[in-house]
This record gives C-alpha cells, structure tokens and sequence, in this order.
C-alpha cells in the first residue's frame, strides 16, 4: 500500500517537473524574442534622426545616413515584386488548378527544394549568370536573386489559398457554361486574393530582409543610384557593413538601420495576422 | 463559340503551365551552373577536395574539410540546444496552454522566425558574443574545463556562438513543425490514456511516442536550416579554417566562407574551389529537405509537410 502511494507521487511528481518544464521553454523563447526587439529598440532609437534617414555613408566622425540604402532596398524589392510575383502567382494557380497529376507534384516537389536552397546559393548562381556576363555588379543582379527566392514561396502559398476556396463556386461556374479560363480568372481568383495577397506581403518582408544573395550580386554603393545597371546598396548589406566594421559610430548606425528594417518586417508580420486572424 | 473558350483555355494553361515549369528550369540552371563553375577544381583536385584539411588560397591550396567540419559541429551543436526546447514549447502549446495562452505565445515564436538572419548576426555580435566572453564561458572552463570542447582561449567569437545563434533561428521552424504534427495525433489516443488513469505527462509521452517520425522530420528540417544558414553565422563564427576541439576557438562553415571570401576570389580556381563548396551545399540541402518532407508527410500528411519546407 506504502509502495503504491509512492509509486504514485512519484509519477506525479514526474509530471509536474516536466509540465513546468515545457512552460520554462515556452517563456525562454518568448523572452528571447522580447531581448532581441528591446536591444534594437533601444540601441537603435537614439541615432534615428532625419539626417540619418536621407544622407549617404561619410567617412568616420562625419556622420551620414543610410537614404541610398533605404531607396536601394526599396528598388531591388519592388524589381523582384514585379517579376516574382505574377511568376510565381501563375505557377501557384497552375499547381492548384491543373497540378493534380505527376507534372504538378513535381514541381511542388521542386518548389519546396529551391525553398529550401539556401538563400547564398541564388546569390552565386547570379553571379555566374548576370553578375559576370554583364561585367560588374548591379541592382538588377539583385532583384533577380530576389525574385528567385520570392517566386517558390509566392507560388506555394497561392496554391494553398486557391485550394481554400470552396468546389461549389467552381461547378456552378462550370455549370452556367464558363470556359474553364473564366471560372478560374474571374470566379476562382478574386475569392482567393486577399489570401494571396497576405502571402504576397509575407514573401516581400521576407526578401527584404535577405542579405547573402546581395552580397555579390548588387554589392554596395556610397551614393544615391537611381539606376538598375550600377552597384546598389541595400540596408542589409549596409547593417552587415556597419556591425563588421571597427567603429563604434558604425555600431550605433548598424542598430537604427536594423531598427528600420525590423519595424517595416514586423509591422508587415502583425498586420498580416491580424488580417487574417479568423481563418486561424 | 465553343471554340473560342477552348482556345482561351489553351492560352491560359499554357502561360500557367510556362510559370510552373520556370520553376524546374531555375533549379536546373542552378544545378548545371554550379557544376559547370566547379570543373576547374573537379578536374584539378577531384573528388579528395571534400577531405584535404588545407586552405590557403595564395598557395592554391584548397581543401574543404574544415568547412565541411565547421558546418557540420555548428549545425550539430544548434539542434542539441534547439531540439529539446522546440519540443518542449510545441508540447506547452499544444498539450497543455490553454487557446487564450497559446495563441500569443505561438505567435511570438512565429516572429523569431521573421527576423533577417543579419539582424540576428548583429545581435551575436553585440550582445550574445559579450555574454558568452564574461559570463556563459567562464562558468563552462571553470566547471567542465577538463573536457577538450571547453579548452582555449574564450573570446566570444566562435563555434559556440555560432551554434548558439542557429539554434534561436531554428527553433521557430522546429517549433511549428512539431506543433503541426502533434495536433494530427488524434484526440482519441489522449483520452484512452487519460481513461486508464495515465498523468498528463504520461499521456503527452504516448503521444509522442505516435508523432515520432514526425517529429524526426522537424529536426531533420532545423538541421537543413542550420546548415544552409550563412550571415548570422558568418558574423559571429569568427571565420577561421581551422580544426579544433574547442567550441571557443573560430571556426569556418561552407556558407559562411562563401559570403565572406566570394567577392574577393578573382582568380578562376579560388572561385571554382568555393563553387565546388556551394554545390556541395545545395546537394546536402536538397537531400535534407526531401528526406525532411518524406518523414513529416508519413505523420501529417501532404498539406502540413508542404507548408513548411
């Protein structure tokens, strides 16, 4: 009887230690994420200025600002957009409409891998085809490596969405007598936008955010460049100049770029949650 | 009439089809360029290139072990600290937080994993390197000093930075795999542990027992991304070919050397040499990432194992 009570706490102590446990993992990680956005914020606040927002890099002790960066970004993303996105909006319809078969699950197979491909490799794989061809680095180099990361996840994510709209649109769609084109182009697609379009706004945080595939194929530049044919600068590829850099000036500006680039991706992240917070 | 639809079918499944297929033609472009560019050292070094220790370009020495060991310790280290958090949050989550509790907390660790990998080399740099100079090693050398991993001179910067750093980065994706794959166990098998008075603990272990093969495929998934894994890493590794014991000591991986040495190799073999590295790379990538999508599929099934490589 002496043997069963404690055989009993035992299995109840074993319980309670290992549930309190996987509670101590969840607050670990959470306040990992609270660390890391509190170092920002606080390291980063103090050098944002208007002056920082619009000047280009200056030699130490001149101040400067990091506005090519942010109008480099800005392009390179929306050149990747631009490709990226109807590319990989197509592939996805195609998957969800008429992917059903050895053909479609190929290249959801393949999709998934380039996903998968380490984003340094788009980089490299640039450089071989744009980057030397072309004779020097550009911001198109840039979007390019860019749009090849964004056009897998772009298409995977407006497949899903696709398939979320219900089969009875289609077939009363079909049953009036629409081509097969008119259901999915004017029945299918506008019900799935507001998915694909989250996904869309997840995929362009997502590259903004990437600076391996910059590295080699848009470089930098110290100037404004307005041009797709030049060297570009980024403010990944400038965050990870400033923080490698000797100086403390340059850490405190790694900080407020990095304070700029995490605000615009988080805004993004909670926005989009928010959106679609009652699918979930 | 019905003419014109089928045409318009055509024309619409062809501009489809052609935005599918760019997908396949990407990836072997990839494929045949990385081996087109590393003929010059294929042809130089063959195959022992993955096994020669020395690495000095000037000397047109190249030998991509220590990259290869540096990968591999990194990765390694990241998924022994990742591995037993990850499950323990999916497990909270999943099994015991009640929805209101579990909803933010999920949330939150969705967003470790939208932060760049630079940011988080930033972060390495400035915060998490300084912690481990002052505080986290000294309290390793002065307690397992006798093991070989915790020898050498502590300056922060290193292998046990870089497995730190990766392990904060995939334990988001861990995470929600291992969430997914626990949600598909059916409730059934909770109750009838319940029913025969099983503690919550117990029943949550059955449960794992089921999801086992799941839950391989979301580590197998973390170690893809710890592998492929190149600016944090890069900023805080310390960027040394070296082969060493000593988690203290810098270190080189493959995808860290490729984004610090990439821009300066000028001459043909030096560029073959890290091209030779990148394929590699992507060759163990694609094989993790199958292998991955494989065992989580066999638990989840096709739609979860798709959402997340």
């Amino acid at each position: 009887m002496a043997e069963a009570a404690t055989v009993h706490s035992k299995r109840r102590i074993t319980n309670l230690v290992m549930t309190s446990l996987t509670a101590i993992c969840a607050v670990f990680a959470t306040s990992v994420l609270l660390i890391i956005i509190g170092f920002i914020a606080y390291q980063g606040i103090s050098s944002l200025s208007w002056e920082f927002l619009t000047d280009t890099p200056k030699p130490v002790g001149e101040g400067g600002g990091i506005g090519n960066a942010i109008v480099g970004s800005a392009m390179m993303t929306l050149l990747a957009a631009a490709i990226g996105l109807p590319i990989g909006i197509a592939a996805g319809v195609y998957l969800a409409e008429f992917g059903k078969n050895w053909y479609g699950n190929t290249i959801r197979f393949i999709a998934d891998t380039l996903i998968g491909v380490p984003s340094i490799i788009i980089g490299i794989f640039i450089y071989t085809v744009v980057v030397m061809p072309m004779g020097r680095q550009s911001g198109l180099a840039g979007g390019l490596a860019l749009a090849i990361i964004m056009i897998p996840i772009v298409a995977r994510t407006t497949e899903e969405m696709i398939n979320l709209v219900p089969n009875s649109m289609r077939e009363g769609a079909l049953a009036l007598g629409a081509p097969q084109w008119r259901v999915s182009w004017n029945i299918v697609l506008p019900a799935a936008t507001s998915g694909i379009a989250t996904g869309a706004m997840l995929a362009i945080a997502r590259i903004t955010g990437e600076t391996a595939p910059l590295l080699f194929t848009a470089l930098n530049s110290r100037f404004y460049n307005f041009y797709y044919d030049q060297p570009m600068s980024s403010l990944t590829v400038q965050i990870y100049n400033f923080a490698t850099g000797p100086f403390e000036v340059e850490h405190a500006m790694a900080w407020a770029a990095t304070l700029l680039l995490v605000g615009f991706i988080l805004v993004i992240n909670i926005v989009v949650r928010y959106l679609t917070r009652k699918k979930y | 009439m019905a003419q014109s639809s089928t045409l318009g079918d055509k024309v619409y499944r062809t501009i489809l089809f052609a935005a599918a297929t760019s997908i396949l033609l990407i990836v072997a472009a990839v494929f045949y360029m990385m081996v087109q560019s590393s003929i010059p050292t294929l042809q130089r070094f063959g195959i022992g290139f993955l096994w020669a220790s020395e690495w000095n370009p000037s000397q047109e020495l190249f030998g991509a072990l220590p990259f290869i060991y540096g990968t591999v310790v990194s990765s390694i280290l990241a998924l022994l600290i990742a591995v037993p958090i990850s499950l323990g949050i999916a497990i909270f989550l999943v099994e015991q937080a009640p929805k209101k509790i579990a909803k933010p907390i999920a949330f939150m660790i969705e967003l470790l994993a939208a932060i760049p990998s630079v940011v988080y080399g930033l972060w390495g740099i400035f915060v998490l390197a300084p912690f481990i100079r002052t505080y986290l090693g000294p309290v390793l050398q002065d307690n397992l000093g006798f093991l070989p991993f915790f020898q050498g001179r502590l300056t922060g910067i290193g292998m046990l930075t870089g497995g730190i750093i990766l392990a904060i980065m995939i334990t988001p994706i861990i995470t929600a795999v291992v969430r997914d794959v626990l949600e598909a166990v059916p409730n059934t098998q909770r109750e009838a542990a319940l029913a025969l008075g099983a503690t919550k603990w117990e029943t949550t272990m059955i449960v794992l027992g089921n999801a086992a093969s799941g839950i391989a495929g979301a580590v197998v998934l973390g170690l893809g991304r710890a592998v492929g894994e190149t600016m944090a890493v890069t900023m805080v590794i310390g960027n040394s070919p070296q082969i060493t014991a000593s988690l203290f000591e810098p270190a080189y991986t493959i995808a860290s050397v490729l984004a610090a040495n990439f821009a300066d190799a000028t001459d043909e073999l030096y560029l073959s040499a890290l091209i030779e590295m990148a394929l590699v790379l992507f060759l163990v990538t694609v094989v993790i990432n199958g292998l991955a999508k494989l065992l989580i599929m066999s638990v989840a099934g096709r739609a979860n194992a798709s959402k997340h490589t």
